[in-house]
């Protein structure tokens, strides 16, 4: 790892902290706020990619109001694990498709849990019994459609904004 | 319908002059209207504003701070609250201070929660201050000190803290200041406006005048918490200190509550005692829900706490790093969340800097004047804001800064 991180172990949870809350800061406001040059803030970040601590920068969005006509739902998935693998295979197989947006190994009930994004009720529906309940090694679905967003990585949806006094000692 | 009677009178009415037949209070008169409210009622008639002139928290309170608020209604805890507070809080509050300043407090006779550190403050004035009794206020400094001391009818004794200095308080000042009718010093570190922290040995220095002098001391520490350079000290740990010291704090700043008014005061009993007899007929008790809230924000309010002064250290550097750029240079703050950038070179007062900012440039900072002696040529930028926020308005200040100095220079 870069030298400079391995020096800095605060920087990686400072990174985190900015990057976490607004993807999508410049680098001189992060580097400003870490107190280091924006050389230096690049080639960290460069770093935090390569090394995969950094996967992705995405944005959220409110799914109601940006994508109307789409479906989500969960799905728990009891499967066979296979010798040797594990559930590992089989997960990775589920995990691969377009459709599934995430995928976690369970303790519990079952064994897979699975989100899904799709056009419509019936496409959903479709890819679980078609597709998914379809896998050898998968022994059975039950399917949760999603109805309302409350909150989705740790952002409350539609809370008014509440007053501040604009000046105060 | 019966109409109301309307008196029919060709008597001119004289108008009611309250002023003159209902005079105020004399020692009222010497107190001005904080200049922040001036500033405040502009900055409200403006749209489009953003403003680091707010001297509160930007955060929520975390959510099961708020929970237990809400709780507390459900089970009907609504009732008056002993008037020292909650003994449970009180409880808490003793060894919150004991880890925070290393000083241990009765939690049965030397603990008051009051409505806010402001309320603590004038019941410790109105405890101890006679007519025409001294009290020694560094400046610049929150604007409630002077106020309250002039209503336990003494008299404020400004000294003045300086940049080169850190804006620290430097002891061979205060003591010049020391007379016989000297009672009491009040001290704010980290301070509002400036950021600025007392070190260690100036600290012992002014311990020793307080103990050579016999004065009081009322240390106001709401921003203990929010410190981004060592630990905090507080003045009351050192030798011979407690017996004379009360030290003042609440949740307002490190918790997000502000608006719930729960502070405390710790000090020797007969202090406190004394300050119970003007909070028990003057206020009688502070909130018994927020009281309930505090009490949450003690048993697990910690880590909440931490996220918030971490954000905070990152905005000071980001603000810091930007402003000086520009030309607002100043010292790099070491507690609370302002900076407090000089502004002389650019050849405007700080009222006129901050309005014209304001109304030119869509930015409210507050101007240095309003903390009173030595903040003028200086104004405080709050980075109780957001990123998003302090981003656009450092942009906004870099473009009106560049159009001033045009201005300047056509002159």
């Amino acid at each position: 790892m870069h030298n400079f991180l391995k020096a800095n172990p605060q920087l990686i949870g400072d990174i985190v902290r900015l990057l976490e809350k607004n993807a999508r800061l410049s680098l001189s406001d992060i580097a400003s706020a870490l107190g280091i040059s924006v050389e230096e803030t690049a080639a960290l970040l460069k770093e935090l990619e390569k090394e995969k601590f950094i996967l992705a920068y995405k944005t959220i969005f409110d799914p109601e109001k940006i994508q109307k006509n789409r479906v989500r739902a969960v799905i728990e998935v009891k499967i066979t694990p296979e010798r040797g693998g594990g559930f590992d295979k089989l997960s990775k197989r589920i995990a691969g498709f377009e459709e599934v947006t995430s995928c976690f190994l369970m303790s519990g009930g079952y064994d897979l849990l699975v989100f899904l994004e799709g056009e419509s009720l019936k496409e959903v529906a479709l890819f679980v019994s078609e597709k998914l309940a379809t896998l050898p090694g998968v022994i059975s679905t039950a399917t949760h459609f999603m109805l309302k967003t409350y909150k989705e990585q740790g952002i409350i949806f539609s809370t008014p904004s509440h007053f501040r006094l604009p000046v105060s000692p | 319908m019966k109409k109301h009677p309307v008196i029919n009178s060709t008597e001119k009415i004289v108008p009611f002059d309250f002023r003159t037949k209902l005079p105020i209070a004399k020692h009222l008169s010497s107190i001005g209207k904080s200049s922040i409210r001036d500033f405040f009622e502009l900055v409200q008639n403006q749209t489009d504003v953003i403003s680091l002139g707010i001297g509160e928290p930007d955060f929520d309170t975390p959510w099961m701070i708020r929970e237990a608020a809400i709780y507390s209604l459900e089970k009907g805890e609504t009732g008056y609250t002993s008037n020292l507070g909650l003994i449970e809080l009180r409880k808490l509050i003793a060894q919150y201070v004991s880890k925070l300043i290393g000083v241990d407090y009765n939690p049965y006779e030397e603990i008051l929660v009051t409505v806010g550190v402001s309320e603590g403050l004038d019941c410790a004035l109105r405890a101890i201050i006679d007519p025409f009794d001294e009290v020694i206020i560094h400046q610049p400094s929150y604007v409630s000190y002077v106020p309250l001391v002039v209503l336990a009818y003494g008299v404020p004794v400004i000294v003045e803290t300086l940049e080169k200095d850190g804006f620290q308080l430097d002891p061979v000042a205060v003591e010049k200041k020391i007379t016989p009718k000297t009672k009491a010093i009040i001290l704010n570190f980290p301070t509002n406006p400036t950021g600025s922290i007392e070190n260690e040995e100036k600290l012992q220095a002014i311990a020793q005048l307080a103990c050579k002098h016999n004065l009081y001391v009322i240390s106001d520490e709401i921003y203990a918490e929010l410190m981004y350079e060592g630990t905090h000290r507080s003045i009351v740990a050192l030798d011979r200190m407690k017996e004379r010291s009360l030290f003042l704090h609440g949740f307002s700043k490190a918790f997000s509550m502000t608006g719930f008014r729960i502070g405390y005061a710790c000090g020797p009993k007969e202090w406190i005692e004394a300050m119970m007899k003007i909070h028990q007929y003057s206020i009688l008790c502070a909130s018994s829900i927020a009281q309930q809230a505090a009490i949450e924000a003690l048993l697990h309010g910690k880590k909440d706490m931490e996220q918030m002064v971490e954000e905070y250290r990152l905005r000071r550097n980001f603000l810091w790093k930007h402003l000086s750029s520009l030309g607002l240079v100043g010292n790099l703050p070491k507690g609370t969340f302002y900076y407090f950038p000089s502004i002389r070179h650019f050849g405007l007062s700080s009222k006129e800097f901050c309005y014209r900012l304001l109304q030119e440039g869509g930015v409210a900072l507050v101007p240095g004047s309003a903390f009173g002696q030595g903040g003028e040529g200086y104004v405080r930028c709050s980075f109780a804001t957001r990123f998003e926020d302090l981003e656009i308005a450092v942009r906004r200040i870099e473009s009106w800064l560049k159009k001033i100095e045009k201005e300047g220079k056509k002159q």
